[in-house]
């Protein structure tokens, strides 16, 4: 069911190149005035001359701006490459997609590893705390420098899509519709314990030092054992079934604990490789402003979102036990009180949580017929009986 | 099912006469959306179903219907009061498991209710039973027994004595033969009936 991850001169957006934008200074959700700020960004296929073809698509906690294509020397394709080229679910011969990568991450954008001009040195835990809206506010003024007025899309899956119901909430009259995929308007208790233990992980580890590790050896272990919980959660029971099972590693037993079986060594690897390309500040950073995101500001979310002329289209996955398809349904639920036009299909899926990485199929079903109708402002499609 | 396919153009031409322009249609069990997209077209209705099987959600999402996922007995109680002008039930009614609760709940959603069911006192389903012996399969009653999705089995009558019961006015009603609209005595005559009903 999985396209293969292949580059073909066909439905690739070929080689792509990280841009950036810097602006002054960012008002906060704490009251602080936060800056300079600089957003990394990438964006493949052409604006059209009207501005109406145009898509962001946010990010997961551990994503970049690099959502598809290659860079120049290298093979890696970007993270949502399945959905993104021409004629794909998000077909660049007809939209413009725009990603970025988030305040506070540590992928170009201005994060806690970033150096503070004020000190020279990078702001670890100077950084200051940030939210789900600040991340989003971010992001609208790099589409206001797009010189975008009105989004035809807001796509993203998990954090991406609290990022999503952040800009459904605070920017409606500058979207035509949104996509939030396997998301919730706010945490669980059980997702914020599992971040929570990611986050003791990492403040755990002795080269952590409050942060101020950037001189020095950073807390690698902890992270990489956040990483672990958080692959863990990202799977299902059934998945791991299927790709591990019980079986053993062939090594010899030097020592009483070493990784016997598959599912052991993956973990092992997933948190090894992530600690090459992710800063642990961020990590605390950007899980803390899941945690403490809620799109429904504490009343009643179809209050929030009534009036709304934004389309919707809601995607959950049935084996997802982090975000759980009752969380979009509860989305649905608004929605529906809300008056607003509003499609909601929770896709059988065995993956977990990472379904919205994987089950392009599917999803590129939905999200391309959705658009589809979105961009051409058509009521229907297609023929009676097709 | 073959077979059906015309009949079943029938009900959605019957609906579709029935139901205003540029009206909102919540339509329960909505298949592939076949009827809203008619309404959506003809009537420039503005259309949402509730599907529970996901291929038929992918049918919807491509002609560009807003459809949810979810069964009807649950998905119905979201809705604000009045907030649609039309609910239809067409040919799902007799599959839901709480009949009498999502049509008192239609009825507080829709302003007006639509409901097509398949006649269990047809004539040749009578036959069936009287001189065969055996369950009937009829044109409104295509399944066998054991792979029927229908809960409930009830006739034109039996629905307008529930009518009756519940004070629920039957603003019009039609019963379908074999490709056209019976007037003449329906419960012996149709094999599916429509209603158009209100509280």
């Amino acid at each position: 069911m999985i396209k293969e991850n292949k580059i073909t001169q066909h439905d690739s957006v070929g080689i792509v190149k990280t841009q950036s934008f810097t602006f002054d200074s960012l008002s906060l959700e704490t009251g602080e005035r936060f800056g300079p700020v600089t957003l990394a960004y990438e964006t493949y296929g052409a604006l059209n001359q009207e501005k109406t073809n145009a898509i962001l698509i946010v990010h997961a906690l551990s994503g970049d701006a690099h959502a598809a294509g290659i860079y120049e020397g290298h093979d890696e394709l970007g993270w949502w490459d399945a959905f993104i080229g021409p004629g794909k679910a998000f077909d660049t011969d007809k939209y413009f997609i725009i990603c970025s990568n988030i305040l506070g991450g540590c992928k170009g954008s201005t994060g806690p590893s970033s150096v503070n001009p004020k000190t020279a040195k990078p702001y670890a835990l100077d950084f200051p705390l940030i939210g789900i809206n600040d991340i989003v506010n971010a992001q609208k003024k790099l589409i206001d420098h797009l010189g975008i007025e009105k989004l035809l899309s807001v796509v993203g899956g998990s954090m991406g899509g609290q990022q999503v119901l952040s800009w459904l909430v605070n920017y409606p009259h500058n979207l035509c519709s949104v996509v939030p995929i396997a998301t919730t308007i706010k945490h669980s208790p059980q997702q914020i314990a599992f971040n929570e233990v990611g986050r003791q992980s990492i403040m755990g580890d002795e080269h952590w030092k409050s942060g101020n590790y950037y001189d020095g050896t950073a807390p690698l272990k902890g992270l990489a054992v956040a990483r672990m919980i958080g692959h863990i959660t990202y799977m299902s029971d059934k998945s791991m079934a299927e790709k591990f099972g019980r079986i053993k590693k062939e090594s010899s037993h030097e020592f009483k604990f070493t990784a016997d079986f598959e599912v052991e060594g993956y973990l092992r690897y997933r948190g090894d490789n992530f600690v090459k390309r992710f800063d642990a500040n961020s990590y605390l950073y950007i899980t803390k402003a899941m945690d403490n995101f809620d799109a429904s500001r504490g009343k009643r979310f179809e209050d929030v979102l009534a009036g709304t002329k934004v389309k919707v289209l809601i995607i959950s996955f049935k084996s997802d036990w982090l975000y759980p398809a009752y969380q979009s349904k509860e989305i649905v639920k608004a929605c529906k009180l809300a008056g607003i036009e509003t499609t909601y299909c929770e896709v059988d899926s065995t993956y977990g949580h990472d379904a919205f990485l994987l089950e392009v199929e599917e999803e590129s079903h939905l999200i391309r017929h959705f658009l589809k109708k979105v961009f051409y402002a058509y009521e229907v499609t297609g023929e009676y009986g097709s | 099912m073959n077979t059906v396919v015309k009949e079943i153009q029938l009900d959605h031409q019957l609906i579709l006469d029935l139901i205003k322009t540029q009206s909102t249609v919540l339509d329960l069990g909505c298949g592939s959306g076949d009827l809203l997209y008619l309404l959506a077209k003809e009537k420039k209705a503005r259309v949402q179903g509730i599907e529970i099987d996901d291929q038929a959600i992918y049918k919807c999402v491509a002609k560009g219907l807003n459809v949810f996922h979810g069964d009807i007995d649950s998905g119905l109680a979201e809705f604000s009061d009045k907030s649609f002008d039309y609910v239809v039930l067409n040919q799902s009614m007799q599959q839901i498991l709480h009949v009498d609760k999502v049509l008192t709940d239609a009825l507080r959603v829709g302003k007006k209710v639509v409901v097509g069911l398949p006649n269990f006192a047809y004539y040749r389903s009578r036959f069936q039973m009287f001189f065969q012996g055996k369950a009937p399969v009829t044109v409104g009653l295509p399944y066998q027994w054991y792979e029927t999705l229908n809960l409930h089995f009830l006739s034109i009558k039996d629905f307008k004595n529930y009518c009756s019961l519940k004070n629920i006015n039957i603003e019009y009603s039609v019963g379908i033969g074999e490709n056209k609209k019976v007037t003449f005595l329906p419960n012996l005559f149709a094999h599916s009936g429509i209603f158009l009903i209100s509280k």
